[in-house]
């Protein structure tokens, strides 16, 4: 199966709610890879921030929606800190999480969520989680 | 009353313009005799046609609608004297833009009224010739300021060449060996020194610096500090008994302050860089020299059979006048504290430093070791654009250099450690010069050198080893690496001191220092002063070769303008 | 002197230690952090969505609750509230549009006018109070106790709103070597805990906590010391697991950097509510003859 790659994908819909929502210009990734070189994140994720990235300028969404990646990504800001090119990917993973999220799905079930956890767990670690993990 | 031309030039690549609106319009104007659109006026039959308007019609002023005053002017003022008329009668207006029909018309229309009044008042330039002084001063005693020293000197005109450093031969000399053909630089540059200090038309103003520059083409007045190096060097002989018996260790900055666990990188108080040295005469560091710090010592003075000490000795200036200045000040590389989130160790160190490392003429004469503990590395990690190809946090721009230079230091590295290996760090592999690419893929398929594609986040110390963060973007896996000793190939800026330079040469520069061209693609060894030319690294990145050849080009320029024993310029230049 | 303060929903009730030690000493300092009157909720984590304003009506609602207590500049301790506040403001001050919009949304309210300035304590111990001036208030240096600052994420990140150099901080340094810590650097001190990450992967938060407690041991530190209190659960909470399966880690006790300035001015043990840490720290301090009145 061969990926098409037209300008139908490059000016997709997605593409511009990507770019809208992260205000940030996909093209201008190089594909260096530094940002996940200093993902801390990393190690769990399906796919690097760089793959997310650039099958972003690509416009293809459902290989974003298979990977785990935006999903565990933890916001630490590292990436767009040390990004050479001044993408802020942080955004852009925001902006990924927030397309699927607004079809309202939730990433975190949070009936699943043991009580004794809740009971623990400093509050902004839920409220910080379900902002960013639940429609 | 005026008779004036106005040819609107179109060719396939013009601006649009509704021509005839333009034509209508320009006729009306006073002073407009003559009216034509044409296609290609910037070549023969073109310029003949306006030759035959200025003849026919006996116009006193031209005005050329145009696209770069810069390329063109001069093609158009000479054809213009030809004709009869007067150069500084004949104008180009730029009527180059972007936008839609209209806007590119009214633009136009606005130019050439503009031009017109400008034309009209225009008074004939006062021009002076001035004498050609057959003398150059070339700025800078690395590759490029020696190769253009020789081109001038050997066509027969008197060089003074001007070196901040006590020794020509730039950063080239501090190599290991070069690429793609891998000579050592002591071998190929070292005869080139040489010759730089022994020929008749050189003389050679080492640990100097230009102090005040005045003047124009033709005619520059220079003043250059000679620094003290408190050693007469008329007396002295070169002999370096003195180095020898000088007590402190000082970090060596021709060493780039390697700092070795056997101070093998070390320098005296009293230094010469180098085994070859040009002029090989000695200089007094005051910070460390004992004698100045601490009142005591004198060991220099009781060894020197010539009596060549002088710790009393000041700066002194010598005052040159030449027709032609050539530019060579050279780079340095960004320094690593630049980039924070690569550890501060002493085994990450730059190229520059590896340089001196893998040097059979170096301080570990070619043993590969490291800074830290002396132990050969066994692993080694190169890191890719250190603070290039990074507008956010170093300089947008690529140093052109470092791909063919790290994988150049890995094979060496791997000549020597055979059992080592090397990693590089890359985003794209540039190897654009004649063999470099097979140059690579030999490091590769021959030293087993790992390419790996991903810039380093971050590099730390864990232990006996450094942890280099990177990614190797065609699998999709985030890599770490531990090794032994990582090289980092540093950003090229200009040469510290170039603005300084630039401001008293009043030459322009861009906005990370480097000198300007007249124009990037077709006037690349002028700068923005007539008559002062520019060569090497002080205008850009570039390598040994395209350094050279652009040494001799600069050299070339000069001989063209002291084929002229006089230069007319006008009024406003002569200062 | 007294400073407008903003706990946020944490401090109130999971890192009373981080309160209670920053009030106390703050007050040893010579000034008094008066609570902000009717404070939300920061609305953490800040949204970073460029098409909606929603998500910084909490924080900037705050901001204008600064503004009526006569003030103009607010100090926090938790590092998320920080960001989120620091950042909103920032969105506002420079998107006249966007400050307009959320002005108009909340009619009830006072226009916002990027008035505030938000700083977090360590700013506020750096800049207003002075090494300097602590230094003389220090009554007990804390020598002999070889600690590692760990910033975490939010105070550094993004460059905008750091409180100091993003890839090398000396702030923490520079507090706990001024009240008598031996400082040891570690290179995880800026890397992320993982966060949030905690609710829905509590393994890969497990995983990056070994990470960073392991370094900061290796560099033999004998406490970490930070500012966050979702760092200090998620490096805390962790440890009884590694405690329990690894033989080659007996566990490593987190402390607020509040708690070891009040113990240095000297303040009554007590007042930084030891008890309340993950991992107790009161045998360590006790063994390097810190707790003694």
């Amino acid at each position: 199966m061969r990926t098409e790659i037209s300008t139908e994908t490059l000016y997709s819909d997605f593409v511009k709610k990507v770019e809208e929502i992260s205000e940030q210009k996909l093209l201008s990734c190089y594909q260096c890879g530094k940002c996940s070189a200093g993902c801390p994140m990393c190690f769990a994720m399906d796919l690097l921030p760089n793959q997310i990235i650039r099958l972003a300028q690509l416009g293809q969404e459902d290989d974003i929606a298979r990977a785990n990646t935006i999903w565990i990504c933890a916001s630490c800001i590292t990436c767009s800190v040390r990004c050479p090119r001044g993408v802020d990917l942080a955004r852009v993973m925001e902006a990924l999480r927030l397309i699927e999220a607004r079809k309202n799905v939730d990433h975190v079930e949070i009936p699943d969520i043991p009580k004794e956890t809740i009971a623990e767990l400093p509050q902004l670690a839920m409220v910080g989680g379900f902002r960013k993990l639940t429609a | 009353m005026e008779r004036i031309g106005v040819f609107i030039c179109h060719c396939k690549l013009m601006t649009p313009i509704d021509t005839d609106a333009v034509l209508e319009a320009v006729r009306e104007k006073p002073g407009v005799v003559h009216v034509e659109a044409c296609e290609d006026l910037c070549v023969t039959p073109g310029l003949e046609r306006v030759q035959e308007a200025i003849k026919s019609e006996g116009l006193d002023g031209v005005l050329v609608t145009s696209c770069s005053p810069v390329l063109h002017e001069e093609v158009f003022r000479h054809a213009a004297t030809a004709a009869g008329l007067e150069a500084y009668r004949m104008r180009l207006v730029d009527i180059r833009s972007h936008d839609g029909i209209k806007e590119n018309t009214e633009r136009a229309l606005e130019a050439i009224d503009s031009e017109l009044e400008a034309l009209k008042a225009s008074q004939p330039p006062v021009l002076r010739k001035v004498p050609v002084i057959k003398k150059v001063l070339v700025i800078g005693g690395g590759i490029a300021g020696i190769r253009a020293s020789l081109d001038i000197a050997d066509g027969g005109y008197q060089v003074i060449l001007v070196e901040r450093t006590h020794s020509v031969g730039g950063h080239m000399i501090q190599y290991s060996e070069t690429f793609p053909t891998l000579d050592c630089p002591q071998c190929i540059e070292t005869p080139l020194m040489t010759e730089t200090g022994q020929h008749d038309n050189i003389t050679i103003y080492a640990h100097s610096e230009i102090e005040e520059v005045s003047g124009n083409i033709g005619n520059f007045k220079v003043k250059i500090r000679r620094k003290a190096a408190y050693v007469d060097w008329d007396k002295c002989n070169g002999c370096l008994m003195c180095t020898e018996k000088c007590p402190p260790r000082v970090l060596s900055e021709y060493e780039r302050y390697l700092n070795l666990p056997k101070r093998q990188a070390h320098r005296r108080a009293i230094w010469v860089p180098h085994a070859q040295a040009v002029p090989m005469r000695p200089i007094i560091d005051r910070e460390h020299c004992l004698h100045f710090t601490k009142g005591k010592c004198g060991v220099c003075v009781d060894t020197c059979p010539n009596k060549a000490i002088d710790f009393e000795q000041e700066d002194s200036f010598v005052e040159v006048e030449v027709g032609a200045i050539v530019v060579a000040s050279g780079f340095d590389l960004m320094p690593k504290s630049y980039i924070k989130e690569y550890d501060a160790d002493p085994d990450i160190i730059e190229g520059i430093e590896f340089e001196r490392i893998l040097c059979p003429a170096g301080p570990t004469t070619g043993k590969v070791i490291r800074p830290s503990d002396g132990k050969e590395p066994k692993e080694v990690a190169f890191i890719s654009c250190c603070g290039s190809r990074d507008a956010e946090h170093g300089v947008p721009y690529c140093s052109r250099v470092c791909c063919m230079y790290l994988v150049k230091q890995a094979l060496l590295y791997k000549h020597v450690c055979h059992d080592g290996q090397a990693y590089i760090f890359y985003i794209d592999i540039r190897t654009t010069g004649k063999n470099y690419e097979e140059f690579v893929q030999r490091a590769v398929e021959e030293d087993n050198v790992l390419y790996i594609r991903g810039r380093a986040s971050k590099i730390f110390r864990e232990g006996d080893k450094l942890m280099v963060w990177g990614s190797d973007t065609l699998t999709g896996k985030r890599i770490e690496i531990a090794c032994d000793l990582v090289v980092l190939g540093m950003a090229m800026l200009p040469s510290e001191g170039a603005a300084e330079l630039a401001a008293k040469l009043g030459i322009a520069t861009d906005e990370y220092g480097f000198m300007t061209e007249l124009h990037p693609k077709l006037r690349p060894l002028e700068s923005s002063v007539p008559g002062i030319f520019l060569a090497g690294c002080c205008q850009g990145p570039r390598d040994i070769q395209d350094t050279v050849a652009q040494g001799g080009a600069a050299a070339s320029k000069v001989l063209a303008l002291f084929a002229q024993d006089e230069v007319e310029l006008e009024e406003a230049a002569v200062s | 002197m007294t400073l407008s303060y903003y706990p946020g929903c944490t401090l109130k009730t999971k890192a009373k230690n981080l309160e209670d030690s920053a009030i106390a000493a703050m007050e040893a300092l010579g000034m008094e952090l008066v609570e902000l009157p009717r404070w939300n909720c920061c609305g953490t984590v800040y949204s970073f969505a460029g098409d909606e304003e929603l998500h910084q009506l909490a924080p900037v609602r705050n901001l204008i609750r600064v503004k009526e207590t006569g003030s103009d500049k607010v100090a926090t301790l938790c590092s998320f509230c920080y960001n989120t506040l620091k950042r909103a403001d920032l969105l506002v001050r420079n998107n006249p549009d966007k400050m307009h919009t959320l002005n108009t949304f909340m009619e009830e309210e006072i226009d916002y006018e990027g008035d505030v300035d938000v700083v977090h304590l360590l700013e506020v111990l750096r800049d207003d109070v002075g090494w300097d001036a602590i230094a003389e208030k220090v009554q007990k240096p804390l020598e002999g106790l070889k600690v590692a600052p760990y910033y975490g994420c939010t105070l550094l990140r993004p460059e905008d709103i750091a409180i100091d150099d993003v890839e090398r901080p000396t702030i923490m340094h520079d507090l706990l070597k001024t009240i008598g810590c031996n400082v040891v650097d570690f290179p995880y001190a800026t890397e992320c805990c993982g966060s949030y990450q905690i609710i829905s992967n509590p393994d890969f938060v497990s995983q990056r906590a070994w990470d960073i407690l392991s370094s900061a041991v290796r560099r033999k530190a004998d406490a970490i010391v930070l500012t966050c209190p979702l760092c200090d659960a998620n490096l805390g909470q962790t440890q009884k697991e590694f405690i329990e399966k690894r033989s080659d880690f007996t566990g490593i006790p987190i402390l607020y950097f509040t708690q070891l300035l009040a113990l240095a001015l000297g303040l009554d043990p007590e007042v930084c509510r030891f008890e309340l840490n993950y991992v107790d720290p009161r045998p360590l301090l006790e063994s390097k003859g810190l707790l003694r009145q």
